[in-house]
């Protein structure tokens, strides 16, 4: 029996029985948006930026199953304009300032609205009071540019078996906290070359020192745009 | 056939480092294709300090003093579109960075709590417009047509975008020319 198939955009992608669509759709090449979502870990489904529409209803495409026939929109005007204003409640959110950002240029945050070409914040900025972290000899936390992805939480406590992280609070008040009685990084075992350190998808979790061993101009997303780096490397890809 | 009318544009630099217009002046010889298409109203390139009507207006910076707000609002009556270039004009910028701190310890730890300025005042003359308790990206003051991003934006971003809006298209910044910083 041949594979089964559903329709991204019109377009026919095939897909293994209990894969989600967002899985099939980068199996297959294509891209859509995502922030809280990561190969290694199972779907999140915190960010939004994946929702499709699928027979006229809005779902997460990380956390919906493929099914044979499903004609699933994504990459158009309708969605990329509620993904955009996702990303504009993101960026007034936080403390989002580019000109200074160490991650500047790798960031998928910043990518993403590259991408959809986002050039405004449109809504009135919070400028929330988020102190940094320096404690850690070796690693900088910079809370102003948590979006609450969660991957740090989940890469520690999965993959490091740590539980450095955590998010307290709830809607407005949610934060990333730090798994100590100081709630400072340098009272944890978080060790810079732990699967959490190199995971964070914006310039939260930073390696001191090397900031800026990668000029502005020069970074991943100044080469390509995200929705090319973002696709898993087919055969034949150089 | 007459030549068609040049449009009146006017530039200002509010809460900015005057960063955005020095990439304006970065378009290099494209200078030449702008002045015959345009003319300049109230600018720091003209040193007019009024501005009148215009088609174009394009503001670098935030709205951080009692001052801003009014050049704005000027700006926003009087030009029919209006421009907010960088990234100051858009989210604030560097200068937005005192927003989680409180305006009266900034003053007194920049004029007062310094080594040898613990007599000095905070300056308190008539002429200085007060500084607002936060700093606002103009979008929150008027309304805004199109925003132009970057720190500053490149000479070749602004010049795409000049062109767009003078031909008279919707002016569009993309990839690999849009970034925030």
């Amino acid at each position: 029996m041949s594979q089964p198939t559903f329709l991204l955009d019109g377009q026919s992608v095939p897909f293994d029985d209990g894969q989600m669509i967002l899985e099939a759709a980068r199996a297959a090449g294509r891209y859509i948006p995502h922030l809280c979502w990561h190969p290694d870990f199972p779907p999140h489904g915190s960010c939004k930026l994946c929702v499709v529409k699928v027979a006229g209803r809005h779902v997460s495409a990380c956390a919906t199953p493929a099914r044979a026939g499903a004609e699933v929109e994504s990459d158009t005007p309708e969605i990329n304009t509620e993904r955009r204003t996702l990303l504009q409640m993101l960026f007034v959110e936080g403390n989002h300032f580019c000109p200074a950002c160490e991650k500047s240029g790798d960031c998928q945050l910043q990518a993403m609205a590259y991408d959809l070409e986002m050039t405004t914040p449109r809504f009135r900025h919070f400028f929330p009071d988020r102190p940094v972290d320096a404690s850690h000899p070796e690693v900088l936390l910079d809370f102003n540019r948590c979006i609450y992805c969660e991957l740090c939480v989940r890469a520690s406590r999965e993959q490091d078996g740590k539980a450095v992280f955590a998010l307290t609070g709830r809607g407005i008040n949610k934060k990333l906290a730090v798994n100590a009685e100081s709630g400072r990084l340098a009272d944890t075992d978080f060790a810079a070359n732990d699967k959490a350190a190199h995971i964070c998808p914006v310039g939260v979790i930073l390696k001191k020192r090397v900031g800026f061993a990668v000029p502005i101009g020069e970074r991943t997303y100044d080469r390509a745009p995200l929705h090319e780096v973002a696709l898993p490397k087919l055969e034949g890809d150089t | 056939m007459s030549t068609p009318r040049k449009l009146r544009v006017a530039t200002v630099s509010l809460a900015g480092c005057f960063g955005c217009h020095m990439s304006l002046l970065d378009i290099d010889e494209h200078v030449f294709a702008l002045l015959d298409k345009v003319e300049l109203d109230r600018s720091p390139l003209t040193d007019l300090k009024t501005c009148g009507p215009c088609d174009i207006g394009l503001v670098e910076g935030g709205v951080c003093n009692s001052e801003n707000v009014h050049v704005l609002r000027e700006f926003r009556a009087q030009c029919k579109t209006l421009v907010a270039m960088g990234a100051c004009a858009i989210n604030g910028g560097l200068p937005a960075q005192r927003n989680h701190l409180d305006v009266g310890q900034c003053l007194s730890a920049v004029f007062q709590s310094r080594p040898g300025m613990d007599t000095a005042e905070v300056p308190d003359d008539p002429e200085l417009p007060l500084p607002l308790d936060k700093v606002h990206p103009i979008h929150e003051v008027v309304r805004v047509d199109y925003f132009l991003p970057g720190c500053p934006p490149s000479g070749e971003a602004i010049w795409q975008f000049i062109s767009d809006l003078l031909a008279g298209r919707t002016p569009r910044v993309s990839y690999p020319l849009l970034h925030f910083d």
